[in-house]
This record gives structure tokens, C-alpha cells and sequence, in this order.
């Protein structure tokens, strides 16, 4: 987009710095992405998930963020990248929390995780049992369900109906909040492609310096918002 | 055998805020110094530049500048009747990790207590007698009072770079400040930062029904500043990324931006990242610590480091932890209200109303953490506790602080939490929505504490502390009180939508969403020995050389951010060793 006039551009900054980003080993991906378009979702290779659980999220997320309406969804953001680049980080394996025995999963849920499962692994279980009940109730596992029966099978998961073991039960709550992650964190994560999202809700991204508009009030923000890596949308 | 380090003259544990502050101190005494930090060296650049910061994910959501429990934790439970579970992940508070600590990544809300909270039980009692205090409550008087402080308070002020408007100037109200402050000597640093859109509808909403808006006070600079140890900061530009993030421009107040790169510059102090402190070694006659000991990360190995005097710095969970490790006071036991080690553990006590206004554009991205304006006409020297049934108060702030979308996206009640509609109400309300926040005082009670767990252990094989805390119902009954004041000033706003979010009476401890990280007592300062950990001086009343900063020392928590309060207690604390301790080592009472 133009730069509205008064507004002095930040690609000048962002060209005469690209060296120093360069080294943060996200603006070469970020490039290549812009440069060409990525392979479709069905195409990717997923780094954690199996083909059968990487179907499972791609049905999962369109429903979460369906691709109907204004704006994109969670397939248009590419959110099933996000997660499955989550699956194999830190997040996935657990490395930051707390992790050592005894467990009682069953514990009252305020009390908060008390899976001996990391996420990747409530992941992994939790697609198995809840395709193995949407067999049972829905004659079919989650993929081969019609669009209204796999907004059933959801609504049900996420109201603890299907029935989970406690050391997955979060596995909707995680998925829920993964997806949207995705949806929104920066683009460099695999998600939010071409930071359609923020400029869907109006969030400039990594601008981050807005000392004029402290001041004016009631009026709409012009610029579109720009990537870590300095990508613009 | 643990290797032995060059004994120093003071050590000490924890690079944040009030290590910091006491290591300029002390350095400037000529003292050999040491400062042990556990987690890396932090500094604005390289770890908090731009664009790298801005990162909602890896700060905001993965909480990266925060200590991983899988590292150290602690185990909850909300009675003596339940099995405490670890804190696995973090949600309730967030303790920081690394060089300047959680005053890394604050919000600078940086706040005096009311001369009253200083000394509140003498407070409720001569202005409404000692049988309105519930009986499992331990509600306290400071041993230092608001007027000693308030040379302390000011020079934090000075150092840290705080923007506000004064309201109480040596007892003279000034227009525009807040009128029910204590007074302070001089007006702040710099001036109050200026206000967004949501702040001033809510000023001027509150203005219209009698109330006092004033502008938060800021460790935000609102300009170009220089603090008495060469240090500068630059104004914010309301980046919107301050809670939980480092601050890339030098404008947020921070042991980094005040302190560090003088303290840094001095050859009689050091520090020692990867340092991770186990115990504070004791004398053979306990009277004394001998030095403390310490995991050395690099080399996989337990040092001792001498010292003469050790300063346990840390943050207030760790301090208490250290101190029950090492056997620093004796355990508080709620059965017998005997021991003071780990008694009157204290949190805070929030709640607020969400408003929605199709019409209106708050551009929620621009802020900063402690923006906005703020009412205390509901604060702890305003209200009739006998006629209302509870002891506290809290303040009111509205403000943008952040609008990153993962964790600020508001939307009102009733909303799909996924789907097209939730997908629909993104676009609709994202920018549309304000809110009003309350910030409540917590007392203290012979209930909530801390002691170490039976069952789990971290990584050196050290029990982990365990936390025994449930909501009381006197906070409660104050939080809804607060919700039956700010409703009529929300609605007289007509909004297209509000909703309230107030703990109800009987809410129980959710460990799971962010609260605050405002967890203060546990080694608190008392007038005798028996009551607390700590004396007048923060100095550990069984052993004269060890000193305790922090919020560990708070007697209750007060109705405000604690920094102010913890800054203010640093700067005395050190004044008492310079002028006291140093020339006659012993107990300063």
C-alpha cells in the first residue's frame, strides 16, 4: 500500500537494517515465502504429524476458522503450518514446564495441567480417541464427516462430552488456543500468511511506535501493518 | 566438595530491581561486591531490540523472559485439606528470569501505599475498633512508617524515571493530581504521559459523578531524562509492547534503563549469570551467615561463595524458598500460628467491566503499560470499613496497555468462541472495545502460606516450596463492592455492550489465568521476632548480616502495584547498612 502523505515510510529503515535482521535467521524465510507462494496444505510435508492427523487439522482448523465470510480462515492463514512448526519446537515436547511425577491428571481443573502428556502428545492421543468416537457416534472419523456433523463432533469435544481420558481432556483447549496462535502470531511462525489477519481485525503488527496517535482520538489508524522480518501487507 | 570462591565483602542473590538498587549502594561505599543471578544476562541491546521484541507469541504467549518451571516452580493447593499439584505452567503469576528480573518486563505502574496502609491495623482499629478484623486475618502495621519512607520513595522515583502528576505536594492538594495520595516532597520526575482515547472517556464519565480522575503514574519516561547515576532514558513512543516484554527504546524504567550500565562500569562490582542460589550457609552458632551456595551452570558444579554480608534479593517466591531451605526463621505453622518463615503470603485483588462501542475507534495497539487514567476515590482511606463489612480498597485505572491480538481480543459475552461467528465478531469489535479496571488490596491470613512440599522436588533435588492460598471472603466482599460502584459509572458511559468480570462471593484460587505477579509476605518485617522474618531494616532478625529486599517483606499487600513500595524499601534498607550497619556490624534493633 501508498504511504499516506505526512507519514514517512519505515521501508528505508527496514531496507537499511535488513543486514542485522538477516542474522536472526527469519528474513530469508519470510523472503522466500513473499518470492514465491508456498505449496498448498495438502502438499506440505508435515514436520510432526502423521498424513492422518495432519488431515485431522486441516479439517479441524477450517471449522475452527472457517474460510466462509469476510476474511480469511484458518486454512487461508495457514494455521495447520503454525501448529505443526509448534509440534516440534519447545511447546510441543513441553521443554519449559514442570513435568515430573506424580501425576494426577484427574485433578480439579483449576489446579491447571497436570497431564504427564506434553501438548504434541495430547495432540497424538487426543485425534485417536476423538476419531475413534466420532466412528462410534457419527459412523465416520472426523474427516469423513459432513461440515454440520464435524461442528457437532467439536461442540461436543470442547463441552468434555466424548468422554477423554483426564490426561488429554485439555486436548480441545490446546487446540482451540494453537489455532489461534497461528491465526495471529507473527507470519514467522508459519501462521497468519501474509499477515491477512492483522489486516482482516486492523492490527499494524510490529509497527510499534505510535506516539502521535496517543492523541488522536476516534480516528482510524491508516497503515497496514508490517512483519518482523519486514514484510508489508 | 563444592568449589570455594574469593570471599567478598556483601553477595548478592538476584539481579532485578532491589539487587541492583543495593549493589549501586553498597558499590558506592567501595565495598567488593558479588551479584548472583540464576538466569542470562539481559540487556536492551542485543535481547530487547527492534523488531525481535515485538513478538506477541514468543513473549506475550510463551512467556520467554520468564522462568520456565521446568527450572523452578512450586506446588499449589487452596487448603490444608487438598494434596498441593506442581505449578506446571505458568498462568497465575509470571516470575521473571535473568539480569533485571520481573522489572524487566513490567508494566511501570509504579505506585506509593497510602500513609494508612503503612500502618492499617492501628488504622481500623482506632477508627473502628479491633472487632471488625476477622479473626483469621493478620492484618499488620508496617514498622516503618509512610513519613520515614518518603525520602526513599522519592529517590526511587527519581532513579527508576517516573511520569505522573502530583496530587499532594507537602500537604498542599494539587489540581489535576490525586487528592487522597500521601503527601510527598516534590512532584514527580517528569509529567504524566498523555492520554488516549478510552482514558479520557473514562475521566471524563468519572469527573461528571464526582469522582478525581488523575493520570496513572508511569515508570513510562513522557521525556527525554537523566537519573543521578548518568543513566537516560528516551519517551515512549506507545509501542504497546511493555508487559511481559523488554523495553528496545530505553523508555520503560527498569534495572536495565536506571541502573545497570553504571553499576556495571564500577571495578568493585560483579555478577555471575547461570548462578543459581541453593542455601545461605550459616555460622556454627547460627548467628550469622557465613556465605551462600550456588550451582554453578557452566561448569555443572556447587561453589561457595564467602561473604560477610548476603543480600537475598530475589524475587519473593525464591526468597522464602531460600530462606525455609536454609533454615532462616523459624517455618510458620497455621496450626499453632507459630513461626514466622512463610506467613502472611498475600496476592492481590482485581476485577473490571469490558465496554463495547460500535461506534467508536480506540486503535487499541497504541499504549503502553501504565496508561491511562485513574479514580481512588475507592481507595483504602475512602471507605467506611465498619459500615461496608470489609478491610481494603483498590484503585481504578482505564487505559490501553496492549492490543495484541492473541491475548487481547475482547468480545462480548455470549460470543462463539470459534466458527464464523466468533470469526464475525473479530472484525467487528477488535478497536471497538475499553475497559475499567479495579486493583484491589489483599490482606493477609493465618490460612494462606507458604511451607515446603512433602512429595516434589526440583532439578538439585531441593523440595519445592508449597503454596497453601485460597480467596478470602473480606477480598471478596471488597471486589464485589467495587463491582456495585463501577457498573453505574460504566453505564452511564452507555455502551453498546458491557459485562462485568468480579470474583463472586466463594470464587475459589484458579491457577491457570494470568492474575498478577504480585505475590508479596512470606518473610515479612515485624516489630519483634516472633512476628516476622525481617526487622524495621529488612535485616533477618536471627542472623544480623543477612538483609531480605522485596515483597516478601510486605505485612499485607496494599491496594497498588507493589514496585513503588519494594523500590522505596530498597533505598532504605540500603541507607540503614550505609549509615548504620557498616561502621558496627550487629542487629540495628
Amino acid at each position: 500500500m501508498n504511504e499516506p502523505p505526512g507519514f514517512p515510510s519505515r521501508r528505508s529503515f527496514l531496507k537499511a537494517s535488513a543486514a542485522t535482521v538477516a542474522f536472526s535467521g527469519i528474513a530469508a524465510t519470510a523472503q522466500a515465502q513473499t518470492a514465491e507462494p508456498p505449496p498448498p496444505l495438502e502438499d506440505y510435508e508435515p514436520e510432526y504429524f502423521t498424513a492422518e492427523e495432519w488431515a485431522f487439522i486441516l479439517a479441524a482448523t477450517a471449522r475452527l476458522i472457517p474460510s466462509d465470510g469476510e476474511g480469511p480462515g484458518a486454512i487461508e492463514a495457514r494455521v495447520p503450518v503454525f501448529i505443526d512448526r509448534q509440534m516440534v519446537g519447545d511447546y510441543g515436547s513441553a521443554d519449559d514446564w514442570y513435568m515430573e511425577g506424580p501425576h494426577d491428571a484427574a485433578a480439579d481443573p483449576l489446579l491447571g495441567w497436570q497431564s504427564p502428556l506434553p501438548p504434541a502428545q495430547v495432540y497424538r492421543e487426543g485425534i485417536a480417541a476423538f476419531d475413534a468416537w466420532c466412528e462410534s457416534e457419527h459412523g465416520g472419523i472426523f474427516t469423513e464427516l459432513a461440515p454440520d456433523a464435524q461442528d457437532a463432533a467439536l461442540t461436543s469435544l470442547q463441552k468434555g462430552d466424548v468422554g477423554l481420558q483426564p490426561e488429554i481432556r485439555d486436548f480441545f483447549t490446546i487446540l482451540l488456543q494453537n489455532t489461534k496462535e497461528g491465526y495471529f502470531a507473527d507470519p514467522m511462525y508459519g501462521g497468519n500468511h501474509g499477515m491477512q489477519s492483522w489486516v482482516y481485525i486492523g492490527f499494524p503488527g510490529a509497527r510499534a511506535s505510535f506516539r502521535e496517535w496517543a492523541g488522536r482520538h476516534d480516528t482510524p489508524y491508516p497503515l497496514g501493518p508490517v512483519s518482523i522480518s519486514g514484510e508489508r501487507a | 566438595m563444592a568449589r570455594e570462591e574469593k570471599k567478598k565483602d556483601v553477595v548478592i542473590v538476584g539481579l532485578g530491581w532491589t539487587g541492583s538498587i543495593i549493589g549501586m549502594e553498597l558499590a558506592q561505599e567501595g565495598l567488593e561486591i558479588v551479584a548472583l543471578e540464576r538466569g542470562e544476562d539481559r540487556e536492551t541491546v542485543p535481547d530487547f531490540k527492534y523488531p525481535n521484541m515485538i513478538d506477541e507469541l514468543r513473549y506475550g504467549v510463551r512467556v520467554k523472559l520468564m522462568q520456565p518451571p521446568a527450572l523452578q516452580t512450586l506446588t499449589v493447593r487452596r487448603s490444608a485439606a487438598e494434596t498441593a499439584l506442581p505449578y506446571r505452567v505458568l498462568g497465575s503469576f509470571l516470575p521473571g528470569r535473568g539480569v533485571g528480573g520481573a522489572g524487566t518486563h513490567w508494566n511501570g505502574l509504579n505506585w506509593r501505599p497510602m500513609p494508612e496502609e503503612m500502618g492499617l491495623r492501628s488504622y481500623v482499629t482506632e477508627n473502628w475498633g479491633e472487632e471488625i478484623i476477622p479473626d483469621d486475618m493478620l492484618l499488620g502495621d508496617y514498622p516503618v512508617t509512610y513519613d520515614e519512607l518518603e525520602p526513599f520513595f522519592d529517590r526511587f522515583e527519581r532513579v527508576a524515571g517516573i511520569s505522573g502528576q502530583a496530587g499532594n505536594i507537602n500537604g498542599r492538594i494539587v489540581a489535576g493530581g490525586n487528592p487522597f495520595e500521601g503527601w510527598r516532597s516534590r512532584d514527580y520526575p517528569m509529567p504524566p504521559m498523555p492520554p488516549t482515547y478510552d482514558s479520557t472517556k473514562f475521566a471524563d464519565a468519572a469527573q461528571a459523578m464526582g469522582y478525581h480522575p488523575f493520570p496513572a503514574p508511569a515508570g513510562i519516561a513522557s521525556t527525554a531524562y537523566v537519573n543521578e547515576y548518568g543513566m537516560q532514558m528516551g519517551p515512549c513512543n506507545f509501542c504497546g509492547f511493555c508487559e511481559r516484554f523488554g523495553c528496545y527504546q530505553y523508555s520503560k524504567s527498569s534495572p536495565q534503563t536506571a541502573i545497570l550500565d553504571a553499576l556495571k562500569r564500577k571495578p568493585n562490582f560483579s555478577y555471575r549469570t547461570h548462578a543459581e542460589v541453593l542455601r545461605v550457609e550459616l555460622a556454627e552458632d547460627g548467628k550469622t551467615a557465613t556465605g551462600v551456595t550456588y550451582y554453578d551452570e557452566s561448569a555443572q558444579e556447587e561453589v561457595f561463595q564467602p561473604a560477610d554480608i548476603v543480600v537475598l534479593a530475589s524475587y519473593q517466591l525464591n526468597n522464602v524458598h531460600l530462606m525455609l531451605l536454609s533454615g532462616i526463621g523459624q517455618p510458620y505453622d497455621p496450626a499453632t500460628g507459630e513461626g514466622v518463615t512463610g506467613k502472611s503470603y498475600a496476592y492481590q485483588m482485581n476485577g473490571g467491566i469490558s465496554m463495547f462501542f460500535k461506534e467508536d475507534i480506540f486503535n487499541p495497539f497504541v499504549g503502553h503499560g501504565s496508561n491511562g487514567q485513574v479514580i481512588d476515590d475507592f481507595a483504602i482511606n475512602q471507605i467506611d470499613f465498619g459500615a461496608e463489612g470489609f478491610i481494603g480498597g483498590s484503585y481504578w485505572r482505564s487505559g490501553t496497555f496492549n492490543g495484541q491480538p492473541i491475548r487481547s481480543m475482547s468480545l462480548p459475552a455470549g460470543t462463539p468462541s470459534w466458527g464464523p461467528d466468533w470469526k464475525a465478531a473479530i472484525k467487528e469489535w477488535y478497536g471497538h472495545a475499553m475497559s475499567i479496571g479495579s486493583h484491589g488490596s489483599h490482606m493477609a491470613y493465618k490460612t494462606n502460606h507458604l511451607d515446603l512440599d512433602p512429595t516434589y522436588r526440583d532439578r538439585h533435588g531441593r523440595p519445592l516450596m508449597r503454596m497453601t492460598f485460597n480467596w478470602n471472603p473480606n477480598d471478596l466482599r471488597m471486589n464485589q463492592f467495587m463491582k456495585s460502584k463501577m457498573e453505574p459509572l460504566a453505564e452511564s458511559m452507555t455502551p453498546d455492550v458491557m459485562q462485568s468480570g468480579f470474583k463472586d462471593i466463594g470464587a475459589q484460587y484458579d491457577v491457570r489465568p494470568y492474575q498478577t505477579t504480585h505475590n508479596t509476605g512470606g518473610h515479612i518485617m515485624s516489630e519483634s521476632p516472633a512476628e516476622g522474618v525481617v526487622n524495621r531494616y529488612s535485616q533477618v532478625w536471627g542472623q544480623h548480616n543477612i538483609f531480605a529486599t522485596g515483597a516478601g517483606n510486605f505485612v499485607q499487600n496494599t491496594q497498588y502495584n507493589p514496585t513503588g513500595l519494594v523500590g522505596g524499601l530498597a533505598y532504605w534498607t540500603a541507607d540503614a547498612i550505609r549509615s548504620q550497619y557498616l561502621s558496627n556490624p550487629r542487629p540495628l534493633v
